[in-house]
């Protein structure tokens, strides 16, 4: 935890979201207690851990599905957390995130255009014939050019992960969170989609959110990280991934980024 | 040769996007954009560039320069995937060395997969045609119906066997939630029937001097049809609905598929305590639907008519025998069976997708009525021809 603490000083302008004694739990039951971390501009930054570590319900939290039990998450230009603001101003911070669900979360009676037009014309910021051309070209730019016309149900387990992709990028956001995006695909395609997720942050400039527990996609594309302990309901390590399996002493740490079996809990 | 748009912020009048073209003596389409290119700031169209690049002779090549661009979104990039896919149908070079970094990764990404143009909704199905397709799908949906009363018999004999694989508390749960869940809706409804039915039939018959048989129209009317057919309709929506919405979610999920894969038969587990637990219930609710129904009646004429409930009640007795009583208690039992095997078939062969859950819903509850309405058809003629 300490690299990331030293580096924070000098990056606390340059800081996209920042975790400060974060609880989380469900009624009684505590999931992760006293978590603090920061995701800066520009970076890809991976939260996992193992499953039921709370890598889910973390992300639930940072983008606004579920409120913290203590602690709070503070974005960049907003000095209070989502639950405190008014909601003209959650609305417009809302706005900024781009969030691609696990399974995709399609809406399954749209085609692909109206999927990912649907928030264009919920905000109404652009009229109807910018839209379908801005819909084609989200579809184009994660290769689903001329699918359109596609209901979910039509296409590809990848295939819907890209156009969930399309989807979060329907509003330009500048905070992309990914839900395990590489889970239930085939290597290839999963390596592809990590190629893509660089080339967004490279392009667009985006900050990038991504929960997962694959660790071809955490050496790949991980610029920063934090790994979630459900036994000690707390975070462990924080920091570059690869730094951190060449530097960790922790055998929980390591366990996790080398597959091995040795948890180091006895 | 030269153009140039100007949009203009409305609240300030500052000048917020600016495109000019022109084409150089060398054959240079030069196209310089600036200011801040985003949406819901009254992008220029790309129209008259392309224009410009089409018109001939072609430009040899076309170069896109932004050094004074302010700031940019996605409305920046649909206008130059716009130029820049013109550019390529002409075979038109496009420069694309004076667009930002970022600018230049993302077109590069949305042209890398070429478009699909098979697009699939093609031209709409001539009249014939679709006339056909509507009868061969009636046909194969009739199929299918009997292919599940079929599987659905089978499994019933293989219950008499005792081959029938289900949980017993499967059973139970249905057999609560059909049953005694249902109580309170089923009371409601039948009270106010045998309610309405008693004044609608006070209201005429009290001009005949005639009260005393509002006992004769409650009794009866609620007894033979009545009171089967309201207890049938709200099952339907209740339970009915509640079947196909469970099974259909349980085969989005696969969870029919994984019971398929375990050698379980989904007609045993899953259709099975269903169709016994409601055609069980459904007479039973049907004869508590009767005692509220009659209730309802002596409430009215108690009230209205002035006729003692003593009175009311012999006079009932006299009126309904047990021919009428189970004529309702078998058509309810009869409903019960639809219900549950419209629920469960919409449900099993339900679609995977949040739509598809609905569409079975709705088919569900609308064929669950349609069959109640037909088979108190049936059943009315035949006991009439049988003297029932």
């Amino acid at each position: 935890m300490s690299s990331a603490s030293e580096e924070s000083g000098a990056r606390e302008a340059h800081r996209k979201i920042t975790v400060s004694d974060l609880t989380m739990a469900y009624g009684d039951s505590v999931v992760i207690q006293d978590l603090n971390f920061s995701v800066n501009e520009r970076e890809i930054f991976i939260i996992m851990g193992g499953s039921g570590s709370g890598k889910s319900t973390l992300l639930r939290h940072l983008i606004g599905l579920q409120e913290p039990a203590r602690g709070t998450i503070l974005y960049q230009g907003t000095s209070s957390g989502l639950w405190e603001m008014a909601p003209p101003e959650r609305e417009r911070l809302l706005r900024r995130f781009g969030v691609l669900y696990q399974g995709g979360a399609l809406w399954s009676s749209m085609t692909l255009a109206e999927n990912v037009a649907l928030p264009l014309q919920e905000y109404a910021i652009a009229d109807a014939e910018e839209i379908s051309e801005l819909s084609s070209l989200k579809l184009a730019l994660v290769g689903l050019a001329g699918f359109e016309d596609y209901y979910p149900s039509e296409i590809s387990g990848g295939m819907t992960k890209r156009a969930g992709l399309a989807r979060a990028m329907a509003l330009d956001p500048d905070i992309f969170f990914f839900d395990e995006p590489s889970a239930g695909l085939d290597p290839i395609t999963s390596r592809r989609l990590d190629d893509l997720i660089l080339d967004l942050r490279d392009s667009l400039g985006a900050t990038i959110v991504v929960v997962t527990h694959e660790l071809a996609s955490i050496f790949t594309i991980g610029d920063n990280s934090v790994l979630l302990d459900g036994e000690s309901k707390t975070a462990i390590a924080s920091g570059n991934p690869k730094q951190l399996l060449a530097e960790s002493s922790d055998p929980r740490v390591h366990a996790f980024l080398t597959r091995s079996r040795e948890t180091g809990r006895g | 040769m030269i153009g140039q748009e100007v949009a203009e912020d409305g609240t300030s009048g500052v000048q917020r996007v600016n495109l000019e073209y022109a084409r150089r003596p060398d054959g240079t389409l030069h196209v310089a954009l600036g200011g801040e290119w985003k949406l819901g700031g009254g992008l220029p169209a790309p129209q008259g560039v392309l224009e410009e690049i089409a018109r001939p002779p072609h430009p040899q090549r076309v170069m896109l320069e932004t050094s004074v661009l302010a700031g940019w979104d996605s409305g920046l990039l649909t206008f130059l995937l716009a130029v820049v896919s013109r550019c390529t149908e002409l075979g038109v070079e496009v420069d694309r060395h004076g667009l930002p970094e970022g600018v230049k990764q993302l077109l590069a990404l949305a042209t890398a997969v070429p478009a699909r143009h098979a697009r699939r909704r093609a031209t709409p199905k001539p009249f014939l045609a679709r006339v056909g397709d509507a009868a061969i799908g009636w046909r194969n949906g009739w199929r299918d119906t009997l292919a599940f009363i079929g599987e659905a018999f089978v499994s019933l004999l293989g219950l008499l066997t005792g081959k029938a694989r289900f949980r017993r508390s499967d059973l139970l749960r249905a057999l609560q939630d059909c049953g005694a869940q249902s109580l309170g809706i089923v009371a409601l409804i039948n009270l106010l029937v045998g309610i309405i039915l008693a004044f609608v039939g006070a209201i005429e018959l009290r001009n005949f001097g005639a009260q005393i048989y509002v006992a004769h129209l409650v009794g009866i009317g609620m007894l033979r049809d009545i009171a089967p057919i309201m207890t049938g309709i709200i099952v339907t929506g209740r339970t009915g609905a509640s079947f196909t919405a469970e099974l259909a979610t349980m085969e989005a999920n696969q969870e029919i598929d994984a019971l398929k894969t375990l050698g379980i038969p989904p007609m045993d587990f899953l259709v099975l305590p269903r169709l016994l637990a409601l055609s069980l219930m459904m007479p039973l609710l049907c004869l508590y639907a009767d005692l509220v129904g009659i209730t309802g009646g002596l409430v009215v004429s108690a009230s209205m008519l002035g006729i003692s409930p003593v009175q009311y009640l012999e006079e009932t007795k006299r009126a309904v025998g047990l021919n009428h009583l189970f004529l309702g208690l078998f058509m309810s039992f009869v409903f019960g069976v639809l219900v549950a095997l419209t629920g469960c078939m919409r449900g099993i062969r339900s679609g995977r997708s949040a739509s598809a859950v609905g569409e079975a819903t709705t088919s569900a509850v609308v064929t669950g009525i349609v069959n109640i309405v037909v088979a108190t058809a049936i059943i009315t003629v035949i006991s009439y021809v049988l003297g029932i």
